[in-house]
């Protein structure tokens, strides 16, 4: 019954009723139905060509069947392997190095030159303006020394270092920022901390999210690159599939492995997210 | 600290600034945005370099050392708590620095956390704490090393008023309680008033007076002490001999040097007393209540004398008699008296 006068009520009063809070209510509606709209044809679009490159990956040897052939041939086709092995190292080298590089460095800016903040953030978001066959053209006199005296294929992780700069900047400068760096800076240093303890023991490990995104992004960098790698004649994991896909008639090994690097992709993304969502926890 | 000098470009942020600490004292330095006093503090913490003068600590040079050898502890006006630490590992932290043993270095930070009343919360982290309890957990730290001067950077500016006055007499308590000299900035002068030992009222990069709460308040030793620390009424006078007349009435000076001539009296309101009309009758300071402002046990009553207005300071229990528009009568009673140039006399009751 009250539940019926309720309804009675509101029907009746639902003109006078239906100021701001009522609008407010099937404004956010729409908004919502907006916003699914959305997601769902952005999803389609990135779903879809990733669903049928899973589905290609999968095709057996007729069409219309299905065989898990392409992906056991990721660890047994010749050259793939090594070109897997190669990339990973080249990430994990690259990665490392982009932080030791950035890291101490954005931090001492922000504590002590912050005039140079400016100038250091256009030096590291340069590389986004300079075209990959451009970087080849220079470095290529440089690369053909490394190949004359057969030094490893893991040289690659300088230049995909300077790749890496605008994307690892803009990382860690979102973590830095998000700190009251001066202030936590002074507080150590009043206690009686030196620099050294400063960056790495108190700045630093509150920027374990941001360091993540940056070792992810340079991770994800590395694992696509082709065009630098193919040019100065490496067999990375990019430039392989290539190869694969140019000299083999049946390159079903070409999408296994392309999704197997975009899982692994994903699969570092979920680790950094949920690591971030852990430390926020506290 | 002596002759201390401070420039940023052409703005000199301190200039010549002689300031000494007694051993276990707390003073207060107040002063408006800009005078100097926070530039004090991060010369004395070693934040920033002098341009000229000496600091020195125990009668030893400091002036050259570097922030993390001086041995201060620094509490700040924003939230500084490491976030990725817990709230013992955060007091604990100096003493790490100092390789004190685990257990040693529990059991003091632990008995620092009991001193301001935080021993329950060691194990949470900075953001799992109200802005109050964040700061007692910075003071804590700052106190777990046995610095040998203890500096306050405004630290109760963020937080609200009741929090502030509650952790502002736990800060003098420990204080006391520790017997640390502290110096501590502020730009409110209740905070001040209420917990130094002494109060040093900065301007312009140097100190106007150093004194305690009491003598800077009832005893200004110049004209801008005076409009800082609490109100005042600007009343015309003319000074001849030792006196000073205002409105008929005869007001000893403080400064016997002041050439004769006229002159702007600054009177306190508390000094300022009022008989209702039926009683005194009218005289020269006689004039109508504009507005009476409750304050709990005083309230403020507005006079308007005509040519000016003047605000007395009232119990309560007085003023309740009053009422805007009514006619009143008024005393100034005969404590020595604080006065400025004429050129100051904007004629109107100001507040600091």
């Amino acid at each position: 019954m009250a539940a019926l006068a309720s309804v009675g009520e509101t029907s009746l009063e639902a003109p006078a009723t239906r100021g701001p809070q009522g609008m407010q209510r099937s404004r956010r509606r729409r908004l919502n139905a907006f916003r699914y709209v959305v997601f769902t044809l952005f999803g389609l679009f990135i779903v879809l060509p990733l669903l049928a490159l899973a589905r290609f990956s999968l095709e057996g040897s007729k069409l219309g069947t299905w065989s898990v052939a392409a992906w056991k041939q990721i660890v047994s086709y010749p050259g793939l392997a090594s070109g897997v092995e190669l990339t990973l190292e080249l990430a994990v080298i690259t990665s490392v190095a982009t932080l030791v590089l950035l890291l101490p460095t954005m931090i001492w800016i922000k504590l002590r030159v912050q005039w140079i903040s400016r100038t250091f953030e256009f030096l590291c978001l340069l590389p986004l303006t300079i075209p990959a066959i451009a970087l080849v053209v220079g470095l290529g006199p440089v690369y053909n020394r490394i190949q004359h005296y057969s030094l490893s294929a893991l040289q690659l992780f300088w230049v995909y270092v300077i790749l890496a700069l605008p994307y690892a900047y803009r990382a860690l400068s979102s973590g830095l920022d998000a700190l009251d760096a001066v202030t936590l800076a002074e507080a150590a240093r009043s206690l009686g901390a030196n620099w050294f303890t400063v960056m790495f023991r108190v700045i630093a490990p509150n920027m374990r999210q941001a360091i993540l995104n940056a070792v992810l992004l340079t991770g994800a960098l590395v694992l696509g690159e082709f065009t630098i790698a193919y040019l100065l004649l490496f067999n990375t994991l990019q430039p392989t599939l290539y190869s694969i896909s140019r000299n083999t008639p049946n390159a079903g090994v070409v999408f296994s492995t392309s999704l197997a690097s975009l899982l692994f992709a994903f699969a570092l993304l979920i680790i950094v997210s949920y690591a971030g969502r852990r430390r926020r926890r506290g | 600290m002596e002759g201390l000098t401070r420039r940023y470009g052409p703005v000199v942020a301190l200039d010549g600034l002689d300031l000494t600490l007694r051993p276990g004292e707390l003073i207060a330095l107040l002063g408006p945005s800009g005078c100097g006093k926070t530039t004090t503090l991060r010369l004395l913490a070693g934040l920033e370099d002098a341009d000229a003068g000496t600091i020195s600590v125990g009668g030893r040079d400091i002036t050259r050392q570097s922030a993390s050898k001086r041995d201060m502890g620094m509490v700040f006006q924003a939230y500084s708590l490491f976030p990725h630490m817990t709230v013992v590992q955060n007091v604990a932290f100096g003493l790490r620095l100092r390789r004190m043993a685990k257990a040693e270095r529990e059991r003091r930070a632990l008995e620092m956390l009991d001193l301001v009343g935080l021993s329950e919360q060691s194990s949470r982290y900075a953001h799992q704490l109200s802005g109050g309890q964040q700061q007692r957990v910075a003071l804590a730290r700052a106190l777990a090393i046995e610095p040998q001067v203890l500096l306050l950077d405004e630290p109760l500016s963020a937080l609200d008023a009741k929090v502030r006055a509650q952790l502002r007499d736990q800060i003098r308590r420990i204080q006391l309680e520790v017997g640390i000299t502290t110096l501590f900035v502020t730009h409110d002068q209740e905070e001040a008033l209420a917990i130094a030992d002494r109060v040093g009222v900065m301007r312009a990069g140097q100190l106007e007076q150093l004194a305690p709460p009491t003598e800077v308040y009832s005893r200004p030793a110049t004209p801008f002490v005076a409009e800082f620390v609490g109100l005042t009424n600007r009343l015309a006078g003319t000074v001849s001999g030792s006196t000073v007349t205002v409105r008929g009435q005869d007001l000893p000076l403080v400064d016997l040097g002041i050439p004769a001539g006229p002159v702007t009296a600054l009177i306190r309101p508390e000094a300022v007393t009022l008989a209702s009309e039926s009683s005194a009758g009218s005289g020269p300071l006689a004039g109508s209540v504009i507005a009476i402002t409750f304050l709990g046990a005083t309230s403020r009553v507005t006079v308007n004398l005509g040519d000016t207005t003047i605000m007395a300071q009232l119990p309560t229990s007085d003023a309740t008699e009053l009422s805007a528009g009514s006619f009143v009568a008024l005393t100034i009673r005969p404590d020595p008296v604080l006065v400025s140039g004429a050129d100051d006399n904007s004629a109107a009751a100001s507040e600091a």
